[in-house]
C-alpha cells in the first residue's frame, strides 16, 4: 500500500466524519462535494478508474446540486 | 428517549458494531480463507481478449458476464426518476411563475460574462468526452454509466452558466420520457436479441469484430450506448425536476 | 490499502449511522445516509485490490468489483434524489424538518 493511498484513506475517513457531523445542511452540501471528490481521487489512485469516473460527476456535482436545490425550495417556503 | 440518551445508546452499540465489522471485513480480504478467490477476476480478465475481443475487462464483466446487473440498474434509475417526478409534481396549491430567487425574493441577477463564457465554453468538451466514454467503454475505462453521467454534467453546465431558461424548457418534455424509456427498454430489447440468437437472455449475440476496434465486443458497445442514453436523460430529468420545483413553482398567495 | 481500507469502511458506516441517528434535520439525514453508502464502495475496493503479481493486470482492482461499484455509485445518487424529493414534500406538508416532530402521519 502506498503512502498516497494511506493518506487518501485517512482523508476520506475525516471527510466522512465532517459530512456526518456538520449540522447545517448548506455547509454539509459543500462538505459532501469535497467528500465526493476525495472518494474519486482515492478510486483513481487505487487503480479503479471506472468507479472514479462515476464518482467524480455524481459525488462532486450532481448530489450537492440536488441538496442545494432542495434547500432553496425549503428556505423559500419558509418566507 | 431524549437526544442524549439516544446518542449514548448508539455510541455503545456502535463501538461493538465497528469492532465486529472490522473483524468481519478483515476475513473478507484476499488471502484469507473466506476471502475472494482471484480466479474469477483473473479468468474474466484473461478471457476478455480472446473470448469477446474487448480490451477492458470491466466492460466485459459489467455488460456481458453480469449484464443482468446493468439491466436492474437501468430500471432502478427509471423507477427513481419516475418516483421523484411524481413526488415533486405541481400540486393544486402551487403555480409556476418566472424564475425567481426564491430565498431572497428578488429576480435572478444576470450572470457575469466570465461565468457564461466559461460554462458555455466547457460544455462542448464535456459532451464530447461523455460521448467518447460511452462509445469506447470496451477499450478503455468508461462505459455507459460513466459516459452517461458526464453527458448529464455537460447539460448541467448550461444551467450553471446562467442559461436557466434553456435547461428549464426541457422540463416535462416528451423527449426525456422517451430517452429514459429507450435506455431501459433498449436493454431489454438487446436481451431478447441474445435470447433469440444465442443461449440466454442478454447473451452476447452480435458478431464480435476485431479487438481494439470501436465496434468490437458484440452487444457490449450497443449496451453502452443504450445505457448511456438512459442514464444521461435520467439525470437531466432529475435535475430539471428539482430546478422546476425550487425556482419556478411557488405556493398560492406568495408575492410575485 | 487493504487493512486500512476495511477500518475506514467500518468507520464510514458507523459515522454515517451516527449522523442519521442524531439528526435534527431531514436533509442532514439524507446526506449522512450517503456517507454510509460510501462505506460500501471503499469496502469493495479494499476487498478487490490484488497484490502485485506478474502478468496482466498487475495490481488493479478486480474487474467484477469495479463493475459492481460503478453501478452502485450511480444508483445510490438516484436514490438520494428520491429521498430529497420526499423531504421537500414533507416540509411542504408539515412545515418542519425535524425527524422527531414527524411522529404521526398527517391527517
Amino acid at each position: 500500500m502506498t503512502v498516497l493511498e494511506a493518506v487518501l484513506l485517512i482523508l476520506v475517513a475525516a471527510g466522512g466524519g465532517c459530512v456526518a457531523l456538520v449540522r447545517n445542511p448548506l455547509r454539509q452540501a459543500m462538505a459532501a462535494s469535497l467528500f465526493g471528490s476525495l472518494l474519486a481521487v482515492l478510486f483513481a489512485v487505487a487503480r479503479a478508474p471506472d468507479v472514479a469516473l462515476s464518482e467524480i460527476v455524481v459525488g462532486a456535482v450532481a448530489l450537492p446540486l440536488m441538496i442545494l436545490l432542495a434547500l432553496a425550495k425549503i428556505r423559500g417556503g419558509q418566507r | 428517549m431524549s437526544i442524549a440518551g439516544r446518542r449514548a445508546a448508539f455510541l455503545a452499540g456502535a463501538a461493538v458494531l465497528v469492532a465486529l465489522l472490522t473483524w468481519g471485513f478483515a476475513g473478507l480480504l484476499p488471502g484469507r480463507p473466506a476471502g475472494p478467490t482471484p480466479r474469477v477476476g483473473d479468468l474474466l480478465a484473461s478471457a476478455s481478449g480472446p473470448d469477446r475481443h474487448v480490451v477492458d475487462p470491466v466492460a466485459l464483466v459489467g455488460l456481458d458476464a453480469r449484464s443482468l446487473d446493468a439491466l436492474v440498474a437501468a430500471f432502478t434509475v427509471v423507477a427513481a426518476v419516475a418516483g421523484t417526478t411524481l413526488v415533486l409534481r405541481a400540486r393544486p396549491d402551487e403555480w409556476a411563475g418566472h424564475a425567481l430567487d426564491f430565498a431572497t425574493g428578488r429576480r435572478v441577477p444576470p450572470t457575469s460574462d466570465a461565468v457564461r463564457v466559461l460554462g458555455l465554453g466547457l460544455t462542448p468538451p464535456t459532451v464530447l468526452f461523455g460521448l467518447y466514454l460511452v462509445t469506447h467503454g470496451q477499450l478503455s475505462p468508461g462505459g455507459g454509466f460513466q459516459g452517461g453521467v458526464v453527458l448529464a454534467a455537460g447539460v448541467l453546465l448550461i444551467y450553471l452558466a446562467g442559461e436557466f431558461e434553456d435547461l428549464h424548457g426541457l422540463y416535462g418534455d416528451r423527449a426525456l420520457e422517451r430517452g429514459l424509456a429507450a435506455g431501459a427498454g433498449g436493454t431489454v430489447a438487446i436481451g431478447f436479441l441474445g435470447l433469440a440468437a444465442g443461449p440466454a437472455f442478454l447473451a452476447n449475440a452480435l458478431p464480435l469484430g476485431r479487438t481494439g476496434d470501436v465496434l468490437s465486443g458484440g452487444t457490449i458497445p450497443l449496451l453502452d450506448v443504450v445505457l448511456g442514453l438512459g442514464i444521461a436523460v435520467g439525470f437531466v430529468a432529475l435535475l430539471t425536476t428539482f430546478l422546476h420545483q425550487a425556482i419556478v413553482l411557488r405556493p398560492l398567495g406568495a408575492r410575485r | 490499502m487493504t487493512a486500512l481500507g476495511t477500518i475506514v469502511a467500518a468507520w464510514l458506516f458507523a459515522i454515517g449511522l451516527y449522523g442519521v441517528v442524531t439528526s435534527r434535520n431531514l436533509v442532514h439525514l439524507v446526506v449522512s445516509l450517503s456517507v454510509s453508502q460510501a462505506s460500501t464502495y471503499v469496502l469493495l475496493l479494499a476487498v478487490g485490490t490484488r497484490a502485485a503479481r506478474p502478468g496482466p493486470p498487475a495490481r488493479a482492482v478486480d474487474p467484477v468489483l469495479q463493475a459492481l461499484a460503478s453501478t452502485d455509485v450511480v444508483v445510490a445518487v438516484v436514490i438520494a434524489a428520491l429521498l430529497l424529493a420526499l423531504v421537500v414534500q414533507v416540509h411542504k406538508r408539515t412545515g418542519s424538518l425535524d425527524p422527531d416532530a414527524l411522529r404521526r402521519l398527517p391527517e
